[in-house]
């Protein structure tokens, strides 16, 4: 982390949508009282134009950036958010929030369950990304914003980008969904089948009702393991692991001999630790529910302002650069303007916590852009007139620090 | 050298943007870093996007706050709706086609007008080169060895006016331009490359 990240952060709530009426969900079902819990880096501007959400994937939380006190280590895409980086705080009002069915501060299976006293276990209502954003937008309300300067997040998180633009496009001037699709797939929802199978299958789940005994350590582990494996390349794999013994030599048992084996134990034990297994099951639903083809994309309207920034990984299997591809096309047969980038990478579905500098610069410019082609840093034409000297003007720009 | 050839670069976008009317849309199909685009936006309003296979390309185009689709122009071109733009413009890159006749039409369904340009194989230089010295030319149109070059169709004027009447397109301008700015006389002998405004629709 740099020296000039934001210092110490604190995860704030807030609740909404108290009884009776409570929130309303796709579903049909209610559900109240609700809460997010959220962060925010960098200053709202006075006439509150440059608020930017950061949508986290499936075990992501509202810890972005920064640090909290008692961490070791900075938020999940603190890489790209701070003074300076790709959603410079200088400039801009960086909020996430944790999703509504998660377990990270926000209303979830975990959660208590006002009637009862207990927790809602599967007294929990299913949620969809519908839900998610429809929260979020409780949220954005109640901070006092009523345009977000841009929408932006990978994964489940470029989900939510999508479904923002369709269900609230006037509220989005750009939108950048990243690594993520239009519709889950058949194939994105099996592996999530044979997660919840996991999980579910684990006589420590007891249907859900596990809290008095701990988590099925065993079930979300293996689960969090299948998860891992799709989030990397083979490549990325051959280059991390290979065929790496942890001992030197085969143990001619079945205890774990190779290095894969053991970092994906490790993955899936410490995961245990910190994520609730009933909310993976709730929020993999969401994800395999989510499909936003054909006229469920943006229905009934039609002047679309919002700009896009699609951004797909070469090597990720699991959000295929195909899928990218295809919003490209919705964007384009609704005359959406949006620039497309497949950006090289080994990484796999990872890559897009991990190509940082490949993004940084693709969005730092991209959120600067205006819908005449114009950057605030563009080099004019030759013919027009003399390229400007970049580096001197974003030093001026008080970019380079 | 180097500036000789920006200049002609410069040359053949300035008589591009003459055919591209006030407030267009346009698509720019191997738009490169994007020059032509951004000349097209400040000088004739125009609203442009571009399709361009190199990353880096496309990533000065981002930079550049112009919207840009990263891929090959012939599954790019499928994904538009008939008619989404006034222009398609297809600056050197048509040589580069396989399919030139697949990619001449799904450019007149995007698009009313299409703008072609493209270097003259029968420029008197490359005739010399190979009349005399039995080589494969090199010029500054035609700046790659022959085991090297992106170019995989090598035409002239008259080959692609020929084409032109094959495939029913009709030419509504043409601008020719030669070691010395435009010329008139005898374009397939001395023009180095070709602008051509095409449209599909009768008269």
């Amino acid at each position: 982390m740099d020296s000039d990240s934001p210092k110490f952060v604190e995860t704030k709530s807030f609740t909404f949508a108290h009884a009776p009426e409570g929130f309303s969900l796709e579903s049909g079902r209610r559900l109240g009282p609700v809460t997010l819990a959220y962060e925010t880096y960098g200053r709202l501007n006075s006439d509150r134009s440059n608020a930017i959400l950061v949508c986290h994937a499936l075990s992501g939380d509202a810890h972005a950036a920064g640090l909290h006190k008692e961490d070791k280590n900075p938020g999940w895409w603190d890489s790209m958010i701070g003074p300076g980086k790709a959603f410079d705080t200088e400039r801009y009002f960086v909020i996430c929030s944790n999703v509504i069915g998660g377990c990270k501060g926000s209303t979830g299976p975990a959660s208590t369950d006002p009637a009862t006293g207990r927790p809602y276990a599967l007294e929990f209502p299913v949620i969809t990304i519908a839900d998610m954003v429809n929260a979020q937008r409780q949220l954005v309300a109640f901070l006092g914003i009523e345009q977000l300067h841009a929408v932006v997040g990978g994964s489940m998180g470029g989900m939510q980008v999508l479904q923002w633009v369709s269900s609230y496009p006037e509220m989005v001037r750009y939108a950048i969904p990243i690594a993520t699709t239009l519709r889950h797939s058949p194939q994105q929802i099996a592996f999530n089948e044979v997660v919840r199978r996991s999980i579910m299958g684990d006589a420590a789940w007891r249907d859900g009702d596990y809290y008095e005994y701990g988590q099925p350590r065993s079930g979300l582990s293996v689960a969090r393991m299948i998860g891992h494996i799709t989030f990397m390349s083979d490549s990325s794999m051959e280059a991390k692991f290979s065929r790496r013994l942890k001992n030197g030599g085969y143990g001619f048992s079945l205890e774990d001999d190779f290095e894969v084996e053991g970092y994906l134990r490790y993955r899936g034990e410490s995961f245990v630790n910190r994520f609730d297994a009933n909310s993976y099951l709730y929020i993999t639903k969401a994800m395999d529910y989510f499909d936003l083809s054909k006229d469920r994309f943006l229905p009934g309207k039609q002047g679309i302002k919002t700009r896009f920034l699609v951004i797909s990984f070469t090597s990720d299997w699991l959000y295929p650069t195909a899928q990218s591809r295809e919003i490209v096309r919705a964007l384009k047969a609704r005359h959406i303007e949006a620039s497309y980038c497949e950006l090289k990478s080994s990484w796999g579905h990872d890559a897009f916590l991990l190509e940082v500098e490949e993004e940084t610069r693709l969005i730092r410019n991209f959120l600067r852009s205006t819908p005449e082609g114009r950057s605030e840093n563009l080099s004019h034409h030759p013919l027009l007139r003399t390229r400007l000297d970049l580096s001197a003007f974003r030093a001026a720009q008080g970019i380079i620090s | 050298m180097r500036r000789a050839e920006e200049l002609k670069e410069r040359s053949d976008h300035r008589i591009i943007c003459d055919m591209v009317k006030e407030g267009e849309s346009v698509l720019d199909l191997g738009c490169a870093n994007g020059d032509l685009m951004t000349l097209l936006i400040q000088v004739k309003k125009a609203s442009v996007q571009g399709i361009e296979l190199d990353a880096e390309a496309v990533h000065r185009c981002v930079e550049r706050g112009l919207t840009v689709f990263h891929g090959d122009i012939e599954s790019g071109l499928a994904d538009y709706p008939a008619g989404s733009f006034d222009c398609v413009v297809l600056n050197q890159s048509i040589q580069e086609v396989k399919n030139v006749g697949f990619i001449m039409a799904e450019s007149l369904r995007v698009g009313r007008r299409v703008i072609v340009g493209f270097p003259n194989f029968a420029h008197i230089s490359t005739r010399l080169t190979l009349f005399f010295r039995g080589k494969t030319p090199v010029t500054n149109a035609l700046p790659h060895l022959w085991h090297d070059t992106p170019n995989v169709r090598f035409f002239s004027i008259r080959d692609f006016e020929d084409f032109c009447r094959s495939e029913g397109l009709r030419v509504l301008k043409a601008a020719f331009l030669g070691d010395r700015g435009t010329l008139a006389c005898c374009p397939n002998l001395f023009a180095r490359k070709a602008v051509y405004l095409l449209t599909g629709e009768e008269k």
